[in-house]
């Protein structure tokens, strides 16, 4: 065999070798939904999700965990968005660069690596005890808002350096401040990234379990909050509660539920791809 | 002829970037309502001069600055002037079109609003005017909601002008700002130059000798940081007094 054969020949090897190792992770995603659906879909219908929770698996419902799901993620992004774009902003436009600056930025790329249920701890301690908020919707929110925080900040500062320095210095020779030309010209051309990353930090924040568990969010609610100082249960809550009962219609109740969670990650994902996509159409430099 | 006034003056100016000696005492007078242009090879220090005259380099980490510019008799880097009111009086235009991400009409009107000004009427008026001014104005006026990145080359560099001139500046600066553009929009923006220097007072940076030639009244030579030679355009041209002028502009080097 030539050289040049045999270069070939491992140049299809790792051809297909790579295709194999791309389907290995597609083809146990498929699996597992397929599973779900044929287990949950027999009980998905207009009853389920208006239910309340009960004991009996099939007057069960997920009512007071979709809404409470909603709740979450209303509130998180109203106590995560500012505070993160704006964190984001003072460390890119106007932190000095140097070792403090080097500093901060090592310690938030660690706090995104944080393990969540630390995260649960710390809300525990601090907004469930300290601030006596009790295991109540704005504890959630808070403690999931800190989750996602080094998240959001990152991205916005990514978002930012795209924008190209022509656009400042064009708005800075027109006599504008700092302020304004982060108002009026960066933040609007960087806005599409800037979203698409809160939205992906945001479904990971409705996936979490974890934090939430330690707060002391409740599987079993038997109401609708209707403020945010309310206890409250979430969807990943109520499938775990029901994954760990021995009857096997609580599982296909979870089942159900899960499809419901996964629906709502895969909407906001598509959300993100979608701006994505429109940003890219829409600026060009 | 009665001599004009001097609208922009550098004395002893010594600036910095970190260690390294960019402008090397520097000592120029422009008069207003002509056209100075800056020439030199590349690293000389004219852009760093150029950018110096309205406090653009103030961002850039390390940049100093020894000795005065004065405007119309004012140090511009004294302790109580606001670099934004100096950047009203002395307008910029960069070597490539920078038009902002919106629509013509919004480029053009930023500098007002930003200033505070919201009445309809003024804005409108304001943006006509100074596309009138930038030769735009035929071009664009019926899509001036359309989005600036859509325009040419050409027609974005005399949107930056006209955003430019919207805020009513007495000086305008220009970082190359034809070496981007096909030879077309270079002498479009070199006709614009002509008509504008009846009201403006204009120090422009160029590469091309022979465009330097054709706008400007007076021309200086840039070398290593310093100014080498200053005069009226047309007697350095034709009699440079320091031979490195005269291998510059002939071409020997740069």
């Amino acid at each position: 065999m030539t050289n040049s054969e045999l270069n070939r020949l491992k140049d299809k090897a790792f051809q297909i070798f790579g295709i194999f190792c791309t389907f290995i992770g597609l083809v146990v995603l498929a699996i597992f939904l397929i599973d779900i659906v044929m287990e949950g879909a027999k009980r998905l219908d207009w009853d389920f999700l208006t239910s309340l929770p009960s004991r009996r698996a099939s007057q069960a419902g997920i009512k007071t965990a979709w809404v409470g799901t909603l709740w979450i993620l209303v509130l998180t992004t109203l106590i995560a968005l500012p505070l993160g774009v704006a964190a984001g902003v003072y460390l890119e436009e106007y932190g000095k660069k140097g070792r403090w600056a080097n500093f901060l930025e090592i310690n938030i790329a660690n706090l995104a690596g944080v393990p969540s249920i630390i995260y649960g701890l710390l809300g525990l301690e601090i907004f469930v005890r300290q601030m006596k908020l009790g295991s109540s919707l704005l504890a959630g929110a808070l403690t999931l808002s800190l989750l996602i925080l080094p998240i959001i900040i990152v991205t916005t500062r990514e978002a930012i350096k795209a924008v190209p320095r022509s656009i400042r210095d064009g708005s800075y020779a027109l006599g504008a401040s700092k302020w304004q030309t982060v108002w009026n010209q960066v933040l609007p051309a960087s806005f599409g990234s800037i979203l698409t990353g809160i939205i992906l930090a945001l479904s990971r924040a409705v996936g979490e379990t974890a934090p939430l568990i330690v707060i002391g969010a409740l599987a079993y609610v038997p109401f609708t909050p209707s403020s945010p100082l309310d206890e409250f249960t979430v969807l990943p809550i109520q499938i775990f509660n029901w994954t760990s009962r021995p009857q096997e219609a609580f599982l296909t109740n979870a089942a159900a539920a899960i499809i419901v969670l996964l629906l709502l990650t895969f909407l906001l994902n598509g959300i993100a791809v979608y701006l994505r996509n429109r940003q890219q159409r829409k600026v060009k430099w | 002829m009665s001599k004009k006034h001097n609208k922009l003056e550098a004395k002893n100016l010594n600036a910095y970037y970190g260690d390294f000696h960019a402008l090397k005492n520097i000592n120029i007078a422009m008069e207003e309502k002509n056209v100075t242009a800056f020439i030199g090879p590349s690293g000389c220090g004219k852009s760093t001069f150029l950018r110096t005259l309205n406090r653009m380099n103030d961002y850039i980490e390390g940049f100093r600055v020894e000795g005065d510019i004065l405007l119309d008799g004012r140090d511009i880097y004294a302790k109580d002037v606001r670099v934004d009111e100096l950047r009203k009086e002395v307008g910029m235009v960069f070597q490539k079109p920078n038009p902002f991400p919106k629509s013509i009409y919004e480029n053009v009107v930023y500098g007002l609003k930003i200033q505070g000004i919201k009445k309809k009427s003024v804005l409108e008026e304001a943006a006509e005017q100074s596309l009138r001014q930038a030769a735009l104005w035929e071009e664009v006026k019926d899509k001036l909601d359309k989005s600036a990145l859509a325009l040419s080359g050409g027609q974005q560099q005399r949107l930056c002008i006209a955003r430019a001139l919207a805020i009513s500046p007495s000086v305008l600066l220009m970082d190359e700002p034809a070496s981007a553009l096909d030879p077309i929009s270079t002498a479009k923006i070199e006709e614009l130059i002509y008509e504008l220097k009846n009201d403006y007072t204009i120090v422009i940076v160029t590469h091309n000798m022979q465009q330097a030639g054709r706008v400007s009244d007076y021309t200086a030579f840039f070398y290593m940081g310093e100014l080498v030679e200053y005069n009226k355009t047309k007697s350095m041209f034709t009699s440079p007094k320091n031979e490195r002028t005269q291998n510059y502009i002939t071409g020997r080097f740069g």
